[in-house]
């Protein structure tokens, strides 16, 4: 007997949250109870009173999967609402990532000419090392730590996923 | 306004919320609520004899009586033991409010004294839960704990009150109507999917209503309202383990339960229907048996209050999220506006009737390796309703085979009479369940039939009884066999029994009697009914030990993995080997 698995979707959910002590747990939990998948998760308060988060959340599953993990987080308590950004139309998704790169020569010269094509800024250097903050879509950044890593990838931090609706509406 | 411990708001706000009875064990991280509960006297605070007896005695409290049932118990052990009942209580959705003693909040994440991380440990096994530290936020907490647990789909809510938050003083008010601000469940259902759901039928040739726990939950108007809509539309009703009741044993378009050991006639309806309308159900793995085959040629409708039940494991052509009475009052109230007449369905009719002759039920009376003079269980189950169902007991029921066989052949005419583990299946939950209820029906009959081994997890409750003078019967059909799990070894593992032999039994007789209760023994097809009338004419709590064929099975079963179609119906279709696919199934 073999365990059979699903075709899977990857999709971008944003969850809205009140900010409240273990809401986190109560949404990473939910998804490890229930068997679902997180490829990236990203949080933050986003009013000024600090009342409520938003959670970023990427995920794959099958359409049916899908309808149940939007419908298992939005009857979590302090949950305000869930939007599929992917079924719910256009969105923009946006990841920043820092990369640490050591090098001198013609190593050190080509990773600043890479970075330039790949508009990533210089926020730290040194003679040796430079640390490039590059934003964009995950397959761009993806593509940007693969030419790094030639050119002498130290260390790589990621924030993961955040997307918004495109448009005049809020989600 | 002036200020309070945080004990005091705590018992103030229990009363304010109308609570009478409280279940629980007192401990270190408690002292304080305990000593204001002391005090205040207005409480009746029942001591259990474990936390787990605690909340399945809230939940018997709360399943027969329609109010929430409240616990008490202190931090780390107290908080751990209480864990499987606040899980019974999500997978049956109770509503049980869960008070617990933390350590200070100084101490907290230290490993002190009995100190668990009783928020994290809960989290997901119950509908919300809190830790409070402030004794400012105690009332309006206890106050939204309790309207969480009892709205929407209800279901057991935690609230964990470190000790200094216990001591410390706050004001308390008495807070008006809450508005929650992301909590909002959806009661009424929309008007064009009620105006569709009345047309689908009207329009059917083969419907069923398959209706669930949900039902009870809604409240027994709700139940009324099952048998109006059952009347005008003619459809027949089958029922989940969770839903008995609600439509009468006794009613004439009553199928039985359907699913695992349901009757071959539900079975067969929801297989051939051509309308499926799921009330307050969830097409439990139970239910459905295999999916593929499950009920292949309907059109589905899913009422339920909880969206994320509908579509979880079957899809559904129309979804219909509300609470179960508010759906079907409208459904009627569409349905006599239209002056819909009642459909000709006796096509149908006529072919439930030809499955209903098959007497599924029936059983041999006499068990399968032994000889003339044994009782067989479903007999015992069938005295037992005899003897007592004109004075509507309460049936409460460990997890086993007694407890299907208690589903199968005691009818239920009302609704909040039959309590049992459903979606978790914990054994032990019959006698806390029992002494829950007989709390919150003084005068009830109230009965727990049990298996000798389930029995035992929470034997130490009959203390309890014998405590607050409760009168409940506890009437144990012992096999000496883990009945269930020998049944699955026989169909699955060709016999080979392993652990599920009862050895080293007490005599419950002399057990009984040990605690201050009635003991009674049965062994003899002749001495069943003069024993249950002897259970029944003594006034105080009664254990019987009724001695029951060994080896009896418990029929019809859908064998895991397999379809409504091929249901086990009598013991030579056994064939005692199973696939690995099958195996795998619960």
């Amino acid at each position: 007997m073999h365990i059979r698995e699903e075709k899977a979707e990857r999709h971008t959910l944003a969850v809205i949250v009140d900010n409240e002590p273990g809401i986190l747990a109560r949404i990473a939990g939910l998804f490890t109870a229930r068997g679902y998948n997180i490829e990236s998760l990203t949080v933050s308060e986003i009013t000024a009173d600090k009342a409520v988060s938003r959670i970023t959340i990427v995920t794959s599953a099958s359409p049916a999967t899908l309808e149940q993990i939007v419908a298992q987080l939005d009857r979590l308590v302090p949950v305000h609402r869930v939007h599929d950004l992917t079924a719910e139309g256009d969105h923009v998704e946006r990841e920043l990532a820092l990369v640490k790169v050591r090098g001198t020569g013609d190593h050190r010269i080509e990773a600043l000419r890479l970075a330039e094509v790949y508009r990533a800024r210089v926020v730290d250097a040194t003679t040796s090392s430079f640390v490039f903050e590059v934003t964009g879509g995950t397959s761009k950044i993806d593509k940007f730590l693969e030419l790094m890593a030639e050119v002498g990838l130290i260390e790589v931090a990621r924030t993961g996923i955040v997307a918004i609706a495109r448009g005049k509406d809020a989600a | 306004m002036t200020e309070k411990s945080g004990a005091d708001i705590l018992v103030e706000a229990l009363c304010d919320l109308g609570v009478e009875v409280v279940f629980g064990y007192p401990g270190g991280a408690v002292l304080p609520i305990y000593d204001a509960l002391f005090r205040s006297k207005r409480i009746r605070h029942i001591l259990v004899r474990h936390e787990q007896a605690a909340t399945h005695a809230a939940e018997g409290y709360a399943r027969s009586t329609g109010k929430p049932g409240v616990v008490l118990v202190t931090s780390g052990p107290g908080a751990t033991n209480a864990v499987t009942g606040i899980t019974d209580a999500l997978l049956d959705s109770i509503p049980m409010v869960v008070i617990t003693g933390q350590v200070p909040t100084a101490l907290i994440g230290s490993d002190a004294f009995q100190e668990a991380d009783t928020v994290g440990i809960t989290r997901h096994c119950s509908k919300h839960n809190y830790l409070v530290k402030d004794p400012a936020r105690l009332g309006a907490v206890i106050h939204e704990a309790f309207h969480i647990a009892t709205s929407g789909r209800p279901g057991p809510v935690v609230v964990d009150i470190p000790k200094d938050v216990q001591v410390a003083t706050a004001g308390y008010a008495k807070p008006g109507p809450i508005q929650h601000k992301t909590y909002r469940p959806q009661i009424k259902a929309d008007r064009a999917a009620i105006e569709q759901v009345v047309d689908m039928l009207a329009a059917a040739e083969r419907p069923v209503l398959y209706t669930g726990g949900g039902v009870i939950n809604s409240g027994p108007a709700a139940s009324q309202l099952l048998q109006e809509l059952a009347k005008i539309t003619g459809a027949p009703v089958t029922s989940t383990l969770m839903g008995l009741g609600a439509y009468p044993a006794s009613g004439p378009q009553w199928l039985g339960m359907l699913g695992m050991h349901g009757t071959y006639e539900a079975n067969m309806a929801m297989n051939q229907a051509d309308l499926v309308v799921a009330i307050g159900s969830r097409f439990d793995d139970r239910v459905t048996g295999r999916l593929d085959a499950f009920s292949p040629n309907s059109r589905k409708v899913h009422i339920d209050i909880d969206r994320s039940s509908i579509n979880k494991t079957v899809r559904i052509d129309l979804p219909i999220v509300a609470d179960a009475g508010h759906a079907m009052q409208d459904m009627i109230h569409v349905w006599k506006a239209r002056q819909h007449p009642k459909p000709d369905i006796a096509e149908w009719l006529r072919r439930i009737e030809g499955w209903r002759a098959r007497k599924c039920l029936d059983f041999p009376e006499t068990g399968p390796n032994e000889n003339n003079g044994e009782i067989m269980p479903q007999r015992a189950v069938r005295a037992l309703y005899d003897a007592t169902h004109r004075r509507q007991p309460i049936i409460t029921t460990e997890v086993g085979q007694h407890q299907m066989w208690a589903a199968q052949h005691f009818g239920f005419d009302l609704p909040n009479k039959w309590l049992t583990s459903g979606g978790l299946g914990t054994m032990g939950y019959g006698l806390p369940a029992a002494i829950g209820a007989q709390l919150g029906n003084p005068n009830a009959l109230v009965i727990d039939i049990a298996g000798e081994a389930s029995i035992q997890m929470n034997i130490q409750e009959l203390a309890t009884a014998t405590q607050y003078r409760l009168p409940v019967k506890v009437f144990i059909l012992n096999n000496e066999y883990m009945g269930m799990v020998r049944q699955w070894q026989e169909l699955t593992y060709e016999s080979r029994y392993a652990e599920s032999y009862s050895d080293s039994l007490p005599d419950f007789v002399k057990l009984a009697e040990a605690y201050g209760w009635k003991g009674i023994r049965i062994e003899r097809p002749d001495q069943l009914e003069a024993g249950i009338a002897e259970m029944l004419a003594h006034d105080g709590p009664v254990m019987v030990d009724c001695m029951v064929a060994k080896l009896a099975n418990c029929f019809p079963m859908i064998p895991s993995g397999a379809a409504h179609t091929d249901m086990i119906l009598q013991a030579n279709e056994v064939s005692g080997t199973m696939d690995d696919e099958a195996k795998a199934l619960v």
